[in-house]
């Protein structure tokens, strides 16, 4: 695969690095017993701990370490028995402490790698450096108010995992789909609700140019992505400019980037020399966090199966190409969608890309139109079993099961009974298939005259016409048969 | 003055020899005529007649029931400001009770007032208080006397006789060291033996609550009330607390103190070698084996404690920003500047040339050299302290390289002040429990302290050897 990018002067490869921010799911905060939910009315839910009142001490929340543990073995890394907290020391208006409680040196999760599966079905592996625990700040509110601005603390010490990678990336879409990858694996967990519009999952990207083969170049971090899209679209925009400067003669500045959404660029929010001090050091009032190797593995024995093992279940088990099924397990929902249609009836194992084409593109394209999500389609595994079934056995064409969908979709009818109401079974009576294509031969004695004169493709005509008098019901194969038996009886 | 204990006043509230009222009044008459002392930030009259009231109605046996306490204006109390002795927390209220000072109001005590401390708890002689110096109440008329400190207010209310014990906090001897001053005992027990939970942190590796008082029993009453675990810190220790009062035994025959040659420092005057020395001969008599061992890392333990300390301190208190409660400047126009002036009009010098220090040797191409290499010398000091103990049961030591001095003494001379600590310092870092105790005087009559180190968790042994030395000097 060719994953440079064209300058005027010269091919370019991006090297992409990504630091991914990924709330954990918990009621509680990291370090108190404060309620995380999201869009509560500001300061509601911020305890003593979260304000950093006067002789108020953190207290580790033991679930949200389980959860990081967790999404470590997920990301098939090393879990870390000893880490420490250290503090990062900074000013600002929405961090009550005056510093975040982080991991620094020994960060609960080491070395870990996931896998991203290309459409054409290669694959590659990006390496994760570390993943460790940390504070959310709180929320600065800027514009209720022209000359104030409001603080609030809700998200104040709510705990986050920050996953970083290797700067392994070469491609804006390699990217996206590592982000996809990641925020499948937390969701298959239920270690991060992956809600990227809501602040859940947001990423930082590392990004610089060089010329194949060449050192990697200096690199500028774009901060705070929270969609997909913006981060495909940011390293674009930063890779084009950094490209530009490098071919104009200049250098690149070690930048820390922010990327406005509605003009698509990135401008410069600090420099080098302007980058804050943090001041590291171990966090006195909290103990370092030892975790036995008991405890990791009763977390291990509770993890549920992954998209990588459920992929491959998939191919082996139903004969799936590598792309299907990795689309299969992208989103756990999916592959729970999946798995509930196809055991809904023993017959469909033996259709599983049947059962995939109806899901990963007819249902997909009607919950797309109708803005809605597979956890709450209209239309249940069972009654998708049901209609795919009901073309397997040949009681309906794929075509009219096109139709039923949509009507099962909106009425919320079984496919059984849609069929049924409107007569929609499929002639696959010879007598009666026959007399309608003698129907359509008597009719057409020139376009027969042309057929037999070798005007073959007249034969779609024949097939519509006839579909036209069984209103779509006539199974197409015997339609087929029927019809080139009998106009080549004429000949 | 005949002070009363503790010990003895329960007894005469028990048997009704005096009444809670009474007794706080004749201790709030002391309070009103020694307000030239400057021992409180904090005091009302009408809030310690509220508290009386209260417990009149309270038909429940209570331990330390109408015992007048002093609170060291660092813990943070429901019913009175909470000021650190700093102005970027004036008038600050909390709405919240600290750990210590809870257990204390749960057996029924009562608290007379917050006492003046160095502000943040940063200083040898209650002198960088925004509410002004602490007199020392052994200060003659025209020569008045530093406290000690930083628990100066709460040492000189208890050798005033304004309560009848006082809280105080410990980072590197703010409690032994204003009890050697004020001539009263003072304990600071283990690390992790009393929570810190609601203490306004100065160095939080290194502060711990303790107990001031008149007596070395008094003060193993009031610890007993005050330890205990407690899971809103993480620092606090798990441990069955024993019941030191009912545990005293001045017998030590067959123990062995061990006399640390390091603490024979050029320059400590004849006086204080020589209580140190009288010490060790009383001693002797009740059967303990003297045993001479080494701390060979103690002349690195002042370098080490202000370095950690103040690192802690800088990151501690970076939460006084102005922005949430508190000091706020009103220059302001922008973020940055609310900041600046907020924190330097907030804070008195010494808290800032700490800050300053603690955000030197935690920057960038500096923390190796001074924070990590501070880290590791204190495992060594802890180190020496375990092997030491391997021999002997207690550590007794000087207190403070000196007798009060004169109040303005040292003002401008941070060094000079910081030496102050050098006796205390190494127990600190190495988190043991330690007590001073009044033990002679200087050639102008003042006190000198003793004190008395133990190990880890083993206040009962730093409370038999206190006792006996006390009750042997009595």
């Amino acid at each position: 695969m060719n994953n440079l990018i064209k300058g005027e002067k010269h091919d370019w490869e991006m090297v992409i690095g990504l630091e991914i921010h990924a709330q954990v799911k918990s009621n509680s905060k990291l370090f108190s017993s404060s309620s995380t939910k999201f869009g509560s009315s500001p300061n509601s839910q911020v305890s003593l701990v979260d304000a950093a009142m006067p002789g108020m001490l953190p207290v580790i929340n033991k679930y949200c370490v389980e959860q990081a543990v967790k999404t470590g073995v997920g990301l098939n890394a090393k879990i870390n028995n000893y880490s420490v907290f250290d503090r990062k020391n900074y000013f600002y208006a929405d961090l009550p402490q005056g510093y975040q409680i982080s991991q620094y040196k020994y960060p609960i999760v080491g070395e870990g790698k996931v896998t991203i599966d290309f459409k054409d079905g290669t694959s590659k592996d990006i390496r994760i450096v570390r993943l460790h625990l940390e504070q959310d700040a709180g929320k600065s509110l800027h514009d209720q108010n022209p000359s104030k601005t409001y603080v609030d603390l809700n998200r104040s010490g709510v705990a986050l995992m920050e996953i970083v990678s290797e700067p392994d990336i070469r491609t804006p879409d390699e990217a996206g789909m590592y982000i996809s990858k990641i925020r499948s694996i937390l969701m298959y967990l239920d270690t991060c609700d992956g809600n990227m519009q809501e602040g859940s999952l947001r990423a930082d990207v590392n990004i610089s140019v060089r010329k194949p083969g060449d050192e990697y170049g200096t690199r500028c971090e774009i901060k705070n992505l929270n969609s997909i899209k913006f981060i495909k679209q940011a390293i674009n925009y930063e890779a084009k400019r950094q490209i530009e400067i490098l071919e104009s003669g200049g250098s690149i500045e070690q930048n820390t980037m922010l990327f406005n959404t509605s003009t698509g660029k990135t401008r410069p929010m600090r420099n080098k020399e302007e980058a804050h001090d943090y001041r590291y050091f171990p966090d006195p009032d909290l103990l370092p966090l030892e975790i036995s190797k008991e405890e990791i593995g009763k977390i291990k024995s509770s993890i549920p199966e992954l998209p990588d093992e459920l992929k491959n279940k998939f191919i082996e088990t139903y004969k799936l190409s590598n792309y299907d099924a990795s689309v299969l397990t992208a989103e756990k929902q999916t592959s729970d969608y999946f798995n509930e249609t196809i055991n809904s009836d023993p017959e469909l194992k033996n259709h599983a890309k049947i059962v995939v084409n109806w899901i990963t593109s007819e249902l997909f394209s009607l919950l797309n139109k109708n803005n809605q999500d597979l956890n709450n389609s209209p239309v249940s595994p069972e009654n998708l079993g049901q209609l795919i079934k009901l073309i397997s056995t040949n009681e309906i064409s794929g075509k009219i099961a096109k139709d039923v969908l949509e009507d099962m979709f909106s009425s919320e009818k079984t496919a059984r009974q849609i069929v049924d109401e409107k007569g929609l079974q499929q002639v696959t009576d010879q007598g009666e298939i026959a007399k309608v294509i003698d129907e359509v031969i008597a009719e057409n004695p020139k376009m027969v005259e042309q057929y037999l004169a070798g005007k073959d493709k007249l034969l779609g005509f024949f097939v519509g016409q006839a579909m036209k008098l069984t209103k779509g019901k006539a199974n197409p194969k015997m339609l087929n048969d029927i019809l080139k038996q009998k106009l080549n009886k004429k000949n | 003055m005949s002070k009363s204990s503790l010990k003895q006043t329960l007894k005469d509230l028990d048997t009704k020899k005096i009444s809670i009222r009474e007794l706080n009044q004749d201790y709030l008459k002391r309070i009103k005529e020694n307000e030239n002392l400057n021992v409180f930030i904090h005091f009302s009259e009408e809030n310690v007649l509220k508290q009386i009231d209260n417990l009149e109605k309270d038909n429940s046996a209570k331990k330390l029931k109408g015992i007048p306490i002093a609170i060291k204006d660092l813990f943070c109390t429901k019913s009175m400001p909470t000021t650190a002795a700093s102005k970027i927390l004036e008038n600050f209220n909390p709405t919240y009770e600290s750990f210590v000072t809870q257990k204390l109001l749960d057996e029924g005590s009562i608290f007379v007032g917050k006492t003046n401390l160095d502000e943040f708890a940063m200083g040898s002689a209650t002198n960088t208080s925004f509410f002004g110096n602490t007199i020392n109440p052994l200060s003659q008329e025209n020569e008045p006397l530093a406290p000690g400190g930083s628990s100066g207010g709460s040492a000189a209310a208890v050798a005033a006789d304004l309560c009848l014990g006082a809280t105080g906090t410990d980072t590197g001897g703010s409690i032994r060291q204003p009890a050697s001053f004020c001539g009263v005992v003072g304990i600071k027990p283990t690390y992790g033996l009393c929570s810190r939970w609601g203490i306004a942190a100065f160095a939080s590796s290194l502060d711990q609550a303790g107990i001031f008082s008149h007596n070395v029993e008094d003060a193993s009453i009031l610890l007993q009330s005050i330890a205990g675990f407690d899971q809103r810190d993480s620092t606090s220790a798990k441990v069955d607390i024993p019941n030191y009062f009912e545990d005293l035994d001045d017998d030590l025959n067959g123990k062995t103190v061990g006399i640390p040659k390091e603490y024979s420092i050029d320059g400590t005057p004849m006086e204080i070698s020589q209580i140190w020395e009288d010490a060790i001969k009383v001693l002797e008599k009740k059967g303990v084996k003297i045993k001479n061992i080494s701390l060979p890392h103690t002349k690195y333990a002042l370098p080490t404690y202000y370095i950690i300390a103040p690192a802690e301190a800088s990151s501690n208190l970076a939460r006084y920003d102005g922005v949430k409660y508190g000091f706020r400047s009103d220059e302001i126009d922008s973020l940055d500047e609310m900041y600046e002036n907020t924190r330097a009009q907030g804070f008195g010098r010494e808290v800032k040339r700490r800050i300053l220090i603690g955000t030197y040797v935690l920057s960038a191409g500096y923390y190796d050299a001074y924070y990590l290499k501070a880290q590791k010398v204190r495992k060594l000091i802890a180190d020496d302290f375990n092997k030491a103990f391997k021999e002997c049961d207690f550590i007794v030591t000087p207190t403070a390289p000196s007798a009060a001095f004169p109040l303005n003494e040292k003002q401008n001379d941070p060094i000079k002040m910081y030496l102050n600590d050098v006796f205390t310092v190494p127990a600190s870092l190495a988190g043991l429990p330690g007590i001073s105790i009044p033990f002679g005087k200087d050639q102008n009559n003042l006190p000198l302290g003793i004190q008395i180190l133990g190990k880890h968790f083993d206040e009962q042994q730093v409370f038999n050897a206190a006792v006996s030395l006390e009750r042997s000097y009595e």
